[in-house]
């Protein structure tokens, strides 16, 4: 399916069905990101849980320097 | 004498930003001399497709620091909610830095939005450190919303300026419950140093130390600043004069 991830439509194959597996397809998994998928942020043990649809927005966001 | 913010006590008053260093290993080795034990951060996109790039927050030991993000890139209060939120999320921080830009030259608080923003997130839980002008009133309305500190810039963000306005920066410290943290626009180790001997709490700062010749060096400069300008204001300094007074005795002159 075609997923709006940080304001880019990308493709990712049939097996990702979750933020979960997203995160894995991507090798985030084991890094610190915060995701928000159509403007609701979604908690980290929630992550396993919450299904994916075609053309949901994706926002994955960390933390970068700043003051 | 700690720094206290909400349930969190911290030996160092000195705050440091992360932003605009030259490489992680100059920050890392600039931020461990600082003695700083609270960091700030900016929460931005990821860029999905290198997720190996390096990260400067990966390389920290976070039982050493606390994680102070900011809301920095929110022009209103909804913006910076959601930012705080986000960062939340990453389940390593509660504390927020509000910061709603107003003006895009000087990068100078939006007022309305930062109260607005403020009160929001201190009724969802957060510890909320404004950043704000160096308005002495809305300093004292944010405080009595509930603020666990208050962040008057000194000058604008990155400009070096030092402390532009030392009469209201001086009002907001009198009149002050909550802990004062001068946060912007400080340029040398004396703005910092000024900033502490006249009664503030802490001192946030970034670019004085990230765009130093030798930011290593710069940061043990604020360290040391901050520490004796706070020594300074704890011993209580001596009254001016239009005078001189000797220090040396007046009696018991040889006859010269």
């Amino acid at each position: 399916m075609e997923l709006l991830i940080n304001g880019e439509m990308v493709h990712v194959p049939d097996h990702v069905r979750t933020v979960a597996d997203l995160l894995v397809h991507f090798q985030l998994d084991q890094k610190i990101v915060i995701v928000e998928v159509n403007a609701d942020i979604i908690e980290k043990p929630s992550y396993a849980e919450i299904s994916l649809c075609h053309r949901d927005r994706i926002e994955i966001v960390h933390f970068v320097g700043g003051g | 004498m700690m720094l206290k913010i909400g349930p969190y006590e911290f030996q160092s008053r000195l705050l440091l930003g992360t932003g605009k260093y030259p490489n992680f290993s100059i920050q890392k080795e600039a931020v461990e001399v600082s003695g700083a034990e609270i960091l700030t951060f900016a929460v931005r996109r990821m860029n999905i497709f290198e997720p190996n790039q390096p990260n400067f927050l990966e390389q920290l030991d976070l039982t050493q620091y606390k994680l102070l993000p900011n809301t920095a890139g929110a022009k209103t209060a909804e913006e910076a909610v959601r930012i705080a939120r986000l960062a939340k999320a990453s389940g390593l921080c509660d504390m927020i830095k509000v910061e709603v830009i107003g003006c895009d030259k000087t990068l100078l608080p939006d007022p309305v939005e930062t109260l607005k923003a403020a009160e929001k997130l201190l009724a969802e839980g957060f510890i909320v450190l404004p950043y704000t002008s160096d308005d002495v009133v809305l300093a004292r309305r944010l405080q009595e919303m509930g603020c666990h500190a208050i962040m008057p810039g000194a000058s604008p963000i990155g400009s070096g300026q030092g402390i532009i306005n030392p009469l209201n920066l001086s009002f907001i410290i009198e009149q002050a419950t909550v802990p004062v943290i001068v946060d912007a626009g400080i340029g040398s180790p004396a703005d910092a140093a000024l900033a502490m001997e006249m009664g503030a709490d802490g001192v946030l700062l970034n670019t004085a130390v990230a765009g130093a010749a030798d930011p290593v060096k710069m940061a043990k400069a604020m360290k040391l600043a901050i520490e004796a300008g706070r020594l300074g204001y704890e011993s209580g300094r001596i009254p001016r004069k239009r005078y001189a007074t000797a220090s040396s005795p007046t009696e018991g002159m040889s006859v010269v």
